[in-house]
């Protein structure tokens, strides 16, 4: 019956890099078997002869010039930044877990 | 890690076993703005300063396509003899790293651009060799991360980082062949001679100035191995972001040699992605990600697909120009140059810079004496290209020019080459600096040839009386005392004439 | 003196200051003296900003005096959504994750209203990046009901609706993905449009769904959305979703609608869209408009569309799979919030996760989990594959139904204002609110939703009307008639009805 298991949760919440809590884990496990109980009903319908739609509406070759615009300033650019050295995005270590 | 790897002997791993390769290359293209927006392209500009806020993935941003790109895209898949697509769409591939702004990379996914072409090539010794493409697709570039802090400029052990999203969201075409078969134990030669072709290529088609050096032009380098041709496919790796035609080719040996050893061994190769080392010429495993394999691709909502018309592409086809192998063949009639000297202007990688060498006013062999000389013995012992040392065609032309004008002699003409890679400047500029002229003011000529002669009256005399053989000592004499910038057949010629013999 | 310009329509007070009866600055410090008053109580708004919107008024002022010619909307002040960028002013979403943010760029929207020389009030509250339909959902508290503080907002737009129903504001901008603009505008009496896909420009709108996000006009009037639509719509080069084509004449078809004539529209009432689930009192003011309707001289008719029985799930699918790629960019390396792991080494992959754990809220984290699932590989093809069928099919739906007529009615939601926390812990009961709404997102249509009366509890009731994509004039024509026919037989407005909101109160509005 259960098709989301806690792993499974936690599997995805990796994926998706979503620390979460063990209360949260369990409880997130229990709602999303239901929702999806519930959007499974579209495989109802979507039978092989019916294509697929992206978009809403059928656009196609939207292209812009090759034009250069003024870009951003040093400043501006990393005036959200948590932290930053030298004109650069700090980040913390990557890929550290090897390390 | 590395240093405990065993290797089989190259000769012998090829005996065993059959090499399979897969080369995927990134070309970065030389639109003035970026895939999917205004930003400008500018290499080497301040960190951070070439960004807009859709390169910085700010919220709210949306990607609008750069139409010169898609251009460009579509004449590399019509140049690899693709069949190009009625319609694709852009899709996302969703991976979290800090130096893609979005956490998703705008690419292709199974609609791509172009696909199922081919392009010939040609070994060092002139047999061709098909490959056949499965793919070229358009998509973005990452950002630079730079690791402070731990083992410098290494990952491991970094405190952290700083990113610089430059060269964020530059428009790259990255171009897959099916898997390459039947090389045998040329298979490094192959690899190496298409990554080079397919450069030639980008630049014949003037869509990147495929810079090796600027990272240009980048290959990922799948190799596996199997008993032989008819076993099926082994287990392949993907050695990461080869960037010189002579690394690809010590990749290419590096795995072969190393995936022999494994197999011999009895284990399995694992599929794995790995690391190519410059400086110590091995691989080593890249970092195994559990989601490697789950990227979540859908078809990017924000771009509508891309459905370039038949009129589009058969204008386009018209804009192709020659086929390399095609030129190559004018050139070396144009040229003059021997079949073999031909082929070795070619491997060099020297037909461009010939070309340009002699469009600035040197002679074709002039220009190949130089650049397969003097420069092409620079390269190697630095081991690089002929095209990353730090001077241009014009240069060479330049430099030619003071030779035949009689301003510089060959000796001189090394001096002033040497100056001109030292970063000197100019060759004109080199030989003011140096003063590295030919003297050739006769007084200044004469006094010396007086003073060599009156320091040496017995040689002096001897040449008077009709005996020539010492005249080489006195030549010798002057040509110390102008410190090598004398012409030493006009230093002669003087020497007869003041002693009566001329 | 204040009470009445901030009770006026956005048209009124244009004409007001066309003709020099009244300042942009003496309009906009009524508006803001009346945010001072009231939103203690309400909660409209996350940020207001007086400075900016009194010196945006005075230039306006300023540029009257010396004649030059304004947009008939110049110094009619608005709010906006927090979901749009606004470059120096902070810009939130209403998540955490976006706390202290302040944009350096503008939307596109938000740069075409300050070229119409309108004084931005502020930034209206909403469900956590637009996902929820009551504004509970907002990491900066509830908005509550101008009808009945103890009630939501309706949502995600919320705030914007509560802003315009208590008079806080003449216009705001909503963004409507699901239902966001047209669900608040009936639960609080007021009018919300969600355009023809493509019509407003979504660059600097923060992304929830690409494919269904658009943004629209949250007004008391079906003219006065006209005239914002025109505003803030037509093509944008940054957005390659915008249509290439001009806007069809949006005020010219209000002002036809005003009327009251309809002889010859052709309305299909979607048989999908009522029934079960549909309050008795909410059935009951939409049967009534479909008379005044009839009594305008439209032909009324039955229309079916089969498959809008599966536009809800197909919505939660595509819906969660496009918002779970959008919301990555939030990873607290760049802007907004940075949260350190509480323990082990603080790698860019564990301070990504941290962020976004502590950054988000439960709705955010449930559906980017569920669209994560929805792409990952083995269910592609079962869930977002299955689902953009399902988005056919209902395309295909709407097609069949425009050939019979031009215009399709529902009622905007399923019932009236719930109570604040009532659907809290009910996430699939919360979703049901959409049903009506959605089948427009997901075909790219567009909706409005005008006030039909009150239900039986009291409470307002929204009619919806659907056109199909580029025909937005279908709506303001068909919305104005059935606003002016049943304000005639109310003899006012139905906000009128609302109760005052004192100075002083209250419970709620957490800060």
């Amino acid at each position: 019956m259960s098709t989301i298991s806690r792993d499974e949760v936690a599997r995805l919440a990796g994926l998706a890099r979503i620390d979460l809590t063990d209360a949260e884990l369990t409880r997130l496990a229990g709602e999303l078997d239901v929702i999806v109980e519930s959007v499974a009903r579209v495989q109802e319908v979507a039978t092989d002869d019916v294509p697929a739609t992206s978009h809403p509406i059928p656009l196609t070759n939207v292209f812009r010039a090759d034009v250069a615009e003024e870009p951003l300033t040093v400043e501006q650019a990393l005036s959200g930044a948590p932290d930053a050295e030298d004109g650069r995005f700090s980040v913390p270590q990557i890929l550290g877990e090897e390390a | 890690m590395s240093a405990t790897t065993d290797l089989v002997p190259y000769d012998e791993a090829v005996d065993r076993y059959d090499p399979v390769l897969g080369i995927e290359v990134h070309v970065e293209l030389g639109t003035v703005s970026k895939m999917f927006d205004g930003a400008p392209t500018e290499f080497g500009a301040p960190p951070n300063s070439q960004v807009t806020p859709v390169s910085l993935g700010l919220p709210g941003v949306l990607p609008s396509l750069n139409g010169k790109a898609v251009e460009s895209a579509i004449r590399i898949g019509l140049a690899l003899n693709c069949q190009i697509a009625e319609l694709c769409r852009f899709a996302r591939k969703n991976y979290f790293y800090p130096d893609i702004p979005k956490n998703f990379q705008t690419s292709q996914y199974d609609e791509p651009i172009a696909y199922d072409g081919w392009v010939e090539i040609e070994l060092e010794d002139g047999t061709p060799v098909r490959i056949e493409i499965e793919r070229a697709h358009m998509e973005e570039d990452a950002g630079k991360n730079t690791h402070v802090g731990g083992q410098a400029g290494r990952i491991h052990g970094a405190e952290y980082s700083l990113v610089d999203y430059n060269r964020a969201g530059i428009p790259l075409v990255e171009i897959v062949t099916k898997p390459i078969t039947g090389t045998g134990a040329r298979a490094p030669e192959v690899a190496a001679a298409y990554v080079r072709y397919l450069r030639d290529l980008f630049r014949a088609l003037d869509v990147s100035e495929a810079r090796m050096e600027r990272g240009n032009v980048r290959a990922d380098v799948n190799v596996s191995l199997r008993p032989s041709p008819d076993s099926p496919l082994g287990t392949r790796t993907e050695t990461k972001n080869v960037n010189s035609f002579r690394s690809v080719e010590r990749a290419v040996r590096y795995e072969v040699s190393r995936q022999a050893a494994v197999l011999d061994s009895g284990a399995t190769v694992t599929q794995e992605t790995r690391h190519w080392h410059e400086d110590t010429g091995i691989t080593t495993p890249g970092r195994i990600k559990s989601d490697a394999e789950d990227y979540r691709y859908f078809p990017e909502p924000d771009l509508v697909p891309v459905a370039p018309s038949r009129e589009w592409v058969a204008e386009l086809h018209g804009t192709l120009p020659e086929v390399p192998a095609v030129r190559r063949k004018r050139l070396q009639g144009e040229w003059g140059f021997a079949d073999a000297e031909m082929r070795d202007v070619v491997n060099a990688g020297a037909v461009d810079l010939i070309e340009a060498t002699v469009a600035a006013g040197a002679t074709p062999a002039a220009a190949r004496k130089w650049w397969m000389g003097e420069l092409a013995r620079t390269a190697k012992t630095d081991g690089t290209d002929l095209e990353q040392l730090p001077i241009t065609p014009e240069q060479i032309a330049e430099l030619q020019g003071l030779v035949d004008s009689g301003r510089l002699n060959d000796k001189l003409a090394r001096q002033v080459l040497a100056g001109v890679l030292a970063g000197e400047g100019s060759p004109e500029q080199v030989v003011a600096a140096r003063g590295l002229e030919v003297v050739s003011d006769d007084g200044a000529l004469v006094a010396a040839v007086d003073e060599a002669l009156a320091a040496q009256p017995d040689i002096a005399d001897k040449i008077r009386s009709g005996n020539l053989g010492p005249v080489g000592a006195i030549i010798g004499a002057v040509m110390k005392a102008t410190r090598g910038q004398a012409d030493a057949a006009r230093v002669r010629e003087i020497v007869l004439e003041r002693v009566g013999q001329g | 003196m204040g009470d009445d310009l901030t009770r006026r329509s956005a048209a009124d007070l244009a004409g007001l200051l066309a003709a020099g009866e009244v300042t942009s600055v003496e309009l906009t410090q009524a508006h803001l003296d009346r945010i001072a008053a009231v939103d203690g109580a309400v909660h409209a708004y996350l940020h207001v900003s007086p400075d900016e919107a009194l010196a945006t008024a005075r230039v306006v002022d300023a540029r009257r005096t010396a004649g030059d010619e304004l947009h008939p909307l110049a110094g009619v002040p608005i709010a906006v959504k927090d979901v749009v960028v606004t470059e120096g002013m902070p810009t939130t979403a209403g998540s955490k994750i976006l706390e202290g943010w302040v944009p350096p760029y503008d939307a596109t929207l938000v740069t075409r209203i300050k070229a119409a020389g309108m004084p931005i009030l502020g930034k209206t509250n909403m469900d956590e990046f637009a996902m929820g339909s009551s504004t509970e959902h907002s990491a900066y508290g509830n908005t509550h009901n101008p009808w009945d503080l103890d009630r939501i907002p309706g949502g995600s737009g919320g705030g914007s609706a509560a802003a315009v129903g208590a008079f806080e504001a003449p216009l705001a901008i909503g963004t409507d993905t699901g239902g966001s603009i047209r669900q608040p505008a009936a639960v609080t009496g007021t009018v919300g449009v969600k355009p023809t896909y493509g019509s407003v420009s979504r660059y600097g709108l923060i992304a929830l769904a690409s494919s269904l996000d658009q943004a629209g006009p949250v007004t008391r009037t079906v003219l006065d959305a006209a005239l914002l639509h025109e505003v803030i719509g037509g093509h944008d080069p940054r957005d390659a979703t915008s249509l290439p084509e001009a806007l069809p004449p949006l005020v010219a078809a209000a002002r036809q609608g005003l009327t009251g004539d309809l002889s010859g529209v052709r309305v299909g009432v979607v048989t999908e869209l009522s029934g079960d689930g549909y309050q008795p009192g909410v059935r009951a003011s939409f049967e009534a408009a479909l008379d005044v309707l009839r009594g305008a001289g439209a032909q009324i008719s039955e229309v079916s569309c089969p498959h809008f029985g599966h536009a809800l799930a197909a919505y939660y699918l595509i819906l969660p799979s496009e918002a779970s790629s959008n919301l990555a960019k939030f990873d607290g390396m760049r802007y907004g919030l940075r949260v350190l792991p509480q323990d082990g080494p603080a790698t860019a992959e564990r301070v990504m996760a941290a962020t976004r754990g502590a950054g988000f809220g439960d709705e955010v984290k449930r559906r980017i989990i569920l669209g994560t699932y929805a792409l990952s590989a083995g269910y592609y093809d079962a869930y977002y594959g299955s689902a953009q069928k399902v988005r056919t099919l209902i395309q295909r739906d709407f097609a069949a139904a425009f050939e019979q007529v031009d215009v399709l009615v529902s009622p905007t939601a399923p019932t009236t204002a719930f109570k604040l926390g009532e659907k809290l812990d009910d996430p699939l009961a919360m979703y049901l609110n959409d049903v009506a709404t959605i089948p427009a997102n997901l075909a790219g249509v567009p909706g409005l939703s005008v006030p039909s009366g009150l239900s039986d509890d009291g409470l307002p009731v929204g009619f919806q009307v659907l056109a199909p994509a580029r025909a937005d004039d279908r709506l303001y024509r068909v919305g104005a008639a059935l606003e002016t026919l049943l304000e005639a037989s109310w003899g006012a407005p139905l906000l009128s009805r609302a109760p005052e909101l004192s100075g002083s109160t209250t419970e709620g509005s957490a800060r």
